[in-house]
């Protein structure tokens, strides 16, 4: 089956290049167009406009704009804000937003690991993999449909209840938005293409035909993602404008501020992870639901697969995230100090609480997995001793520096700050605990890969040896960076030694997935039962994305207050009777909200997905035989 | 593994919808818990003071620089105890200010304290303290805002109620001149009115409220951590002693906090009769009432 594959590989180029290149020219046609017409250069644009008009004796095209007026932000008062009733506007964004948000990410993410699982099934001719990336196709269309019914109410709440601060943006981004429109459409025919002639183009060159229309998909939906994180971080960095807001760059300048790459790659990476979460809780739930054994197999490995998934992209998350506060530290401090050492820094002990939650249950049914083989007898004896290690970081992780005490327990207690707990609560001792619950993390996924295996190279005691080392050495470095320069050192160093752990996590990973790649080539298969996995192990699929879920909304609370009371940091206030930043009670509360609103929907899309394999068998009374 | 034997399909989907549903709930509860177990703190949007200059006094206008130094002018986020940048309120500015004019690292054009004061808010870069410059910079490049631009915005009056606050906390003269004319017209249309000179409250809870007791102490329904818990003061203090705490605060300080974060020109600011309701308020505030 692989030769009759090969045989296509190289014909497979034609339609993919082909394609893709109408595309780029599609965009780059509209995108030139968008930027010569009502865009200025960077060089030519040097506006200083307060107002709406012009400098005495310049043209509109002297000034660079084109055929456009210089746009200054506008500056609201209290009144200029429409309201419903007496609900609060940004509530009402806010649980729209998200939910579009929570829906994006799920369709955008679904069909990058599909495509590959797609491409995986032509490469090793196992039809398992086909059928499984179908499935998961088959969510997403339900998906995308309250995906695009989320965004349109979200459009229209937002001109409806900030109108000014929509005509600002509109302003701004200007053609650019249509450009986003074109994308929408261009997403929905490779969508629906890819999706309904998955089964007429299965085989052979029509395979390789289809295989692009994932690639495309893909493309277009990674464009849309980017368009959109464009607006976010103009609103957290604006670029390409003076400081009253009257737009002095081109489109190019205005999308790349300094916070753009760093958004791009954290999205992109947490979309992955997200999904892979809700396939997961999808297999979880037709595990538990199907009452035959073949049916329990097929939905134990898509299981698999996707908690795989799930926790592979999941793994460098971590450092994408310290990219991006590294980038709002530069960009300004005020704005970093806000977020991880203001106000919003309790809750970061929530955040631990959540990653906690996804490690704990992305382990723990990993272990459970392990019973589907007889080979994990071997390596069974180390999960108690990673379970202690996982649970003793997850509590120095989630200890805060500053208890919450009443007078009588801080009297007793000699102040805020305990003797132990507090050298626990700073950031040595938590970039500790979390690199180390990586580091364990990776190991329970290697034992688990290697449970229902058994090794034949000649050198795998080397091997092996080799991987001890490199455990112990970047353990050993985790402990020392985080205790000497966190400890014994001043403020400079001890964040240069958070630059270290990270080196060292992210060695083991890959030297990890380097050497069993090699030392399992052509490794001895021990029997393995799919289906032979506990009930219990399947709620763990359920906790991620739930955990996942309400990380999000978390994570999103921090990146829109990190503005304070500002639309477009340093260019457009917010004076709207919702310009403060909400107590973490409060935005708990809103998360929640969301997230079981995001439940809900899931189980309908789910409930809706099984509807489509069901046919009623025709009546007794219409001659039927039921 | 068995639960489903026994079970029609019918059945043992809408058993596990149910349990995946009760799980997935709790769960989700289990998050909400957490975030409101948490302090219980909003961070409120600056409100610009128009300010009443024909009532102005140099006492209210040094009062008018600290609430800029730790509200409006977010200075505090950074000059604090936590190593961000210098702890401004344990160092005293009008001798540092001498010692940095004299210093071979300095760049900026100031020839008094006053003058490098300002330039030290409006050019930040003109001195850099070893160790605080930007990432990179060799100390050479300050991650310190421009305190008249965005978001900051201090207005000309601000920035010298700052100075003059700068110089009269730890009891130096105050050089900066007090603003005449007719005052800046506030930026934002929702600028509130707060005169300098305000009425004297009406009963304990808007004595608490007008001196902003709530934002540090929990007391009176409010919940913070900066401060004692002021809610069972009555039971560890006496009249005198709660007296004591307000006038001067740095007299005895409670374990587990520092001196110097609370205020300690209340004597100054409060009348006879809000510092008694006060005292009398918490005087009554016990566990056992």
């Amino acid at each position: 089956m692989i030769s009759i594959y090969s045989r296509y590989f190289k014909r497979k180029h034609l339609s993919a290049v082909l394609l893709f290149l109408l595309y780029l020219s599609a965009t780059t046609l509209i995108s030139f167009a968008i930027s010569s017409d009502a865009y200025a250069s960077g060089e030519t644009a040097t506006l200083v406009a307060e107002s709406p008009e012009l400098s005495p004796g310049v043209s509109k095209t002297d000034q660079g704009l084109g055929n456009r007026l210089p746009f200054p932000a506008p500056k609201l008062n209290r009144q200029d804000y429409p309201r419903i009733g007496g609900i609060s506007s940004r509530s009402i964004v806010w649980v729209v937003a998200q939910m579009h948000l929570f829906f994006a990410a799920f369709v955008l993410a679904v069909p990058i690991f599909v495509l590959v699982i797609e491409w995986i099934g032509v490469k090793t001719a196992d039809e398992r993999y086909d059928d499984m990336a179908h499935e998961c196709m088959k969510i997403s269309m339900t998906a995308y449909s309250i995906t695009a019914l989320f965004g349109g109410t979200l459009a229209f709440a937002l001109f409806l209840l900030y109108p000014q601060f929509m005509a600002y943006m509109i302003n701004v981004f200007n053609a650019q938005v249509l450009v986003y429109a074109f994308l929408f459409f261009a997403e929905s025919a490779f969508l629906y293409l890819y999706y309904y002639s998955w089964y007429a183009y299965r085989y052979g060159n029509k395979k390789w035909v289809h295989l692009t229309l994932g690639l495309m998909l893909n493309v277009v939906g990674t464009t849309l993602l980017l368009i959109a994180n464009a607006w976010v971080t103009f609103m957290m960095a604006p670029s390409g404008v003076d400081d009253t807001g009257v737009v002095t760059g081109s489109i190019w300048e205005i999308m790349r501020g300094p916070l753009w790459n760093p958004i791009n790659l954290h999205r992109f990476i947490a979309n992955i992870a997200f999904g892979g979460a809700v396939i997961g809780a999808y297999a979880a739930y037709k595990f538990l639901a199907a009452t035959d054994p073949r049916a329990r197999a097929h939905y134990d490995w898509m299981g698999y697969t996707a908690n795989f998934i799930a926790i592979l992209a999941f793994l460098p998350l971590p450092f994408a995230g310290y990219w991006l506060m590294a980038e709002i530290y530069a960009y300004s401090q005020q704005m970093g100090i806000t977020a991880m050492g203001g106000i919003l820094a309790w809750l970061f002990i929530v955040q631990a609480v959540l990653i906690g939650t996804i490690l704990l249950a992305g382990n723990y049914y990993l272990w459970s997995g392990m019973s589907r083989t007889v080979g994990s007898e071997r390596y069974t004896w180390m999960i108690k001793y990673i379970a202690i290690v996982l649970v003793t970081c997850f509590l120095v992780w989630v200890t805060p520096h500053t208890l919450i005490l009443s007078a009588s327990e801080m009297r007793q207690l000699g102040g805020s700050h305990h003797y132990i707990l507090g050298p626990l609560g700073i950031m040595p001792a938590k970039n500790i605990a979390v690199n180390l619950m990586l580091i364990f993390t990776f190991l329970s996924f290697q034992l688990f890969r290697r449970a229902d295996k058994e090794v034949t190279v000649s050198w795998a005691k080397f091997g092996n040896a080799l991987m001890i080392c490199i455990y112990v050495v970047a353990i050993v470095n985790i402990i020392f960076a985080g205790v000497y320069y966190g400890y014994f050192t001043n403020t400079v160093y001890k964040v240069g030694s958070s630059v270290t752990q990270v080196v060292s996590t992210l060695v083991v990973i890959i030297a990890g997935v380097t050497i069993d790649t090699l030392m399992f080539k052509g490794a001895k298969k021990l029997p393995s039962e799919w289906g032979k996995v506990s009930n219990r192990a399947q709620y763990a699929l359920f906790a991620l994305p739930i955990a996942f879920t309400w990380l999000m909304a978390l994570m999103g609370y921090v990146r829109s207050s990190v503005r304070t009371n500002w639309h477009v940091y340093t260019v457009m206030k917010d004076n709207s009777a919702d310009n403060f930043i909400p107590a973490i009670g409060y935005a708990g509360n809103m998360m929640t909200i969301v997230t079981v609103l995001f439940l809900f929907f899931v189980l309908f899309i789910f409930w809706i997905a099984s509807l489509s394999d069901k046919k009623q068998p025709k009546p007794a009374f219409l001659g039927g035989s039921d | 593994m068995n639960s489903f034997s026994g079970k029609t399909q019918h059945q043992q989907s809408g058993s596990v919808l149910l349990k995946v549903i009760l799980f997935s709930i709790s769960l989700t509860l289990v998050f909400t818990l957490v975030a409101n177990l948490l302090p219980q703190i909003e961070g409120e949007a600056p409100v610009d003071e128009e300010i009443d200059l024909g009532a102005l006094t140099m006492e209210s206008f040094v009062a008018l620089g600290e609430r800029t130094f730790t509200g409006k002018g977010t200075c505090t986020l950074c000059h604090n105890n936590m190593g961000r940048a210098p702890d401004i309120l344990q160092l005293n500015m009008v001798d540092t200010s001498s010692q940095r004019l004299e210093d071979e690292r300095y760049r900026g054009s100031a020839s008094s304290v006053e003058e490098y004061l300002r330039e030290s808010m409006l050019s930040p870069g003109a001195y850099v303290v070893k160790g605080y410059g930007k990432k990179g910079s060799g100390d050479t490049e300050s991650p310190m805002p421009i305190v008249d631009k965005a978001p900051i915005l201090l207005s000309v009056i601000e920035i010298d109620a700052v100075i003059a606050f700068m110089q009269a906390k730890d009891g130096n003269e105050i050089t900066v001149a007090l603003p005449e004319g007719l005052p800046e017209p506030a930026e934002e249309a929702n600028a509130q009115v707060v005169p300098v000179t305000q009425a004297p409250a009406e009963n304990a809870e808007a004595a608490l409220g007008k001196y902003i007791c709530t934002a540090c102490h929990s007391v009176a329904g409010s919940v913070s951590p900066v401060g004692p818990d002021l809610n069972t003061v009555g039971d560890r203090l006496d009249r005198a002693q709660i007296s004591q705490s307000i006038i001067d605060p740095n007299a005895v300080v409670a374990e587990g906090f520092f001196p110097g974060i609370m205020p300690a020109d209340f004597a100054q600011k409060m009348t006879v009769s809000e510092l008694t309701m006060i005292v009398d308020f918490l005087a009554n505030q016990k566990a056992t009432r």
